[in-house]
């Protein structure tokens, strides 16, 4: 006998659980109460890790600028929110320079060429407004997370990327970028070497365009950057496997409006090109199934027809005025009608994604934002409903 | 630069020539831009519309087929292009240092993506440069920018000044003056921040607000708060709507009235909340600065119908 899958089951069974989607539809928030839903269901260790530059998490867990450190929130913290872990909950956040700044002092042969790196004007560029090295990074901090062994599951925030789904590209791209002969190219004259012939043409080029200062700078930090070479190649293989072995599952995060939905059916699809397993459709701030009824729309219709009548005995029983029960009364009909048709909407869409995605999770929105542990609690609960 | 923006008597929206139109994802940035977009052309201006990470969606809104790096004009609307730095620099090269090498682009794009990898700036200069370049050419009397969303957009501002620093020398090096003097000038470029009355996307147009007043000599031309619902009470009649929701006497009682409260309680929950959010806002910009406000739209929000509602109606707000 199989169980029927759950967001549970995905918790219980993955090492690994990336929630990605498109910015704006609560992923953060989504991972947080994942986390929360694990360390209250299992007796594990949980992390979540956030990688929104947003900072974003702390805001849902009701903390204040945790840095790139590995916090636990401690226990009695969350039985004051209610919570009754039987696991341990911890978070962090990637602090892109910091985390920068680690990987280069941890992997550099030496100090002297650490500081090479960490002195050079593009290095600062590269950590400060590089788009793509978040998501470098942000694979190498799960990467490292990982390996250390400490955690039975790590829930991943995924960076807001440009392209939905570069960060998994990550990883290969930055191997591509160091075994290229472009690289090679750059560097060679300034070895010294024959290959100092064939890099001219493009010097030439770019020297024009760039000047000889910068590429100087460019040159040196490659050549200093390439004694690690191995190792950064060695970790993105690493973590390439790792997302697309059996300890890694996805959760596709939405809301069921157009745009949102258009990116999530961009992201089942690519997944599964990709060969990543999708564990679930997270269907986000959907507005509640009965606004959708048809018996709704019909007594809407008759209560915007029927107002004046209405409003009368209610006025009369209520001891209210009958003009404003009635203005009321029309109001709320209106906007039944108005939300019915949104509501149905959504539903269509839910049904369809149904038919791509092993599991879809509805989670209502909720009238106060997600802002706090007690937030996440109800948020996990949704998250946790076995279908 | 600055005092200018001050001294001088604030330059609407409407009259600017470059304008980046960003926000948090999933604000509707998109939307918001085609309509300016399309609002521009309607008054009779040249415009382009240029999306800046190539998904094809502000095409889709002038029900466009996906278009790249040449101009396509929208009957009635604005011509839409989508940027794409390849292009840009085939473009740039051709245009500014006669380089030779046209059928050799392919290598040279090659390894100049791979510097641009490597010197942040690089590439983001390509997307700036090329909109600046339009708006100097004078071929549009307005550009209306797709750009990336609250977390990117700097580095699209920052790019000529990024290079400056890093580039000594040099003919790029060269062309970031002026750029910046497009940049930087109130009455000719504006960022327009797009939002929606929500916590979120508030707290991050007031993050985005301080980072370009603190890392660029941009004019933020206003803010667009998207998705705003309608009051559907007035403020006394909220009480009417409480005792009768609470109390549901006679017919109201039965359960297919059940969604029917749900949806009121619904619409006037988000309203009261939108306007907490929008409270927040109004605190947090300077005096002065443009505020609109854009209907959430029950009926389906896509296509050239739904730009042409959102085009009137940001012509009703910042006209």
């Amino acid at each position: 006998m199989t169980a029927p899958p759950s967001v549970r089951r995905l918790a219980e069974t993955r090492e690994i659980l990336l929630c990605c989607g498109p910015g704006g539809v609560g992923k953060t928030t989504i991972a947080a109460s994942v986390a929360v839903l694990a360390a209250t269901t299992a007796p594990g260790r949980v992390l979540v890790l956030t990688i929104d530059p947003a900072r974003r998490l702390a805001d849902a867990l009701g903390l204040k600028g945790i840095g790139n450190d590995v916090v636990q929130i401690d226990e009695e913290t969350l039985r004051a929110a209610g919570v009754s872990p039987r696991g341990e909950l911890w978070c962090a956040m990637l602090d892109m320079k910091r985390s920068w700044d680690d990987l280069i002092l941890r992997h550099a042969p030496d100090a002297k060429t650490a500081e090479r790196i960490l002195s050079n004007p593009l290095y600062q560029n590269i950590t400060g407004r590089f788009v793509q090295s978040h998501d470098y990074i942000a694979m190498e901090r799960l990467h490292e997370l990982h390996s250390t062994g400490e955690w039975d599951l790590i829930v991943v925030d995924t960076p807001p990327t440009r392209n939905a789904l570069d960060f998994l590209d990550a990883p290969a791209r930055m191997e591509e970028f160091f075994s290229s002969r472009l690289l090679r190219w750059l560097i060679a004259p300034a070895r010294g070497g024959l290959l100092g012939i064939a890099a001219r043409p493009f010097t030439q080029i770019a020297d024009r365009i760039l000047g000889t200062q910068f590429l100087e700078d460019i040159t040196d930090f490659f050549l200093s950057l390439q004694s690690m070479y191995g190792g950064f190649v060695d970790r993105a293989r690493a973590v390439s496997r790792l997302l697309s072995d059996e300890r890694t599952s996805f959760l596709v995060v939405a809301t069921p409006e157009a745009a949102p939905v258009r990116e999530a059916d961009f992201f089942l699809d690519e997944l599964t090109r990709r060969g990543y397993e999708i564990g679930a459709l997270v269907l986000n701030r959907a507005l509640p199934a009965s606004l959708a009824l048809n018996e709704t729309e019909v007594a809407a219709a008759d209560l915007a027809a029927t107002a004046p009548q209405v409003a009368g005995e209610v006025a009369a029983s209520l001891g209210l005025d009958a003009a404003a029960a009635e203005r009321v009364l029309a109001a709320t009909g209106s906007a039944a009608r108005d939300w019915a048709v949104v509501a149905r909407r959504e539903a269509a869409v839910r049904d369809r994604l149904a038919t791509i995605a092993p599991l879809v999770v509805t989670i209502p929105n909720f009238d106060d934002e997600v802002s706090d542990l007690q937030g996440l609690l109800a948020l996990s609960a949704h998250l946790g409903a076995v279908p | 630069m600055r005092w200018r923006a001050e001294a001088m008597p604030v330059s609407s929206i409407l009259d600017r020539r470059l304008l980046f139109v960003t926000g948090k994802g999933g604000t509707g940035k998109t939307t918001i831009a085609a309509g300016l977009a399309w609002l521009l052309a309607s008054m009779g201006k040249r415009v382009l519309a240029c999306e800046v990470d190539a998904k094809g969606d502000l095409a889709a809104t002038f029900e466009a087929h996906k278009v790249g790096f040449e101009p396509v004009q929208v009957p009635g609307g604005p011509s839409v292009m989508s940027m794409d730095t390849e292009a840009s620099l085939r473009e740039y090269l051709k245009l500014q240092l006669r380089i030779p090498i046209i059928g050799r682009i392919g290598p040279l794009a090659a390894a100049f993506d791979f510097v641009a990898t490597a010197a942040p700036g690089v590439r983001e200069i390509l997307t700036v440069g090329k909109l600046c370049y339009e708006v100097r050419e004078r071929t549009y009397d307005a550009i209306v920018v797709d750009a990336a969303a609250t977390g990117h957009v700097i580095g699209h501002l920052t790019a000529p000044q990024a290079i400056n620093d890093l580039v000594k020398v040099g003919l790029i090096r060269s062309q970031t003056d002026w750029m910046l003097d497009i940049l930087n000038d109130a009455a000719t470029t504006g960022v327009v921040v797009v939002t929606t009355p929500e916590e979120m996307p508030v707290l991050e147009t007031i993050e985005l607000l301080a980072e370009i007043d603190d890392k660029t000599q941009v004019d933020v031309a206003g803010i667009v708060v998207n998705r705003t619902l309608p009051e559907l009470f007035g403020v006394r009649d909220e009480g009417v709507f409480a005792e009768i929701a609470a109390a549901r006497p006679g017919a109201l009682a039965e359960t297919r009235f059940d969604g029917v409260f749900d949806a009121a309680r619904h619409a006037t929950a988000r309203r009261r909340l939108a306007a907490v959010h929008v409270g927040v806002l109004r605190d947090a910009i300077p005096e002065g600065m443009p505020l609109g406000f854009q209907p959430y739209l029950f009926t389906r929000a896509e296509g050239l119908r739904a730009t042409r509602q959102v085009a009137a109606s940001l012509g009703a707000e910042f006209a």
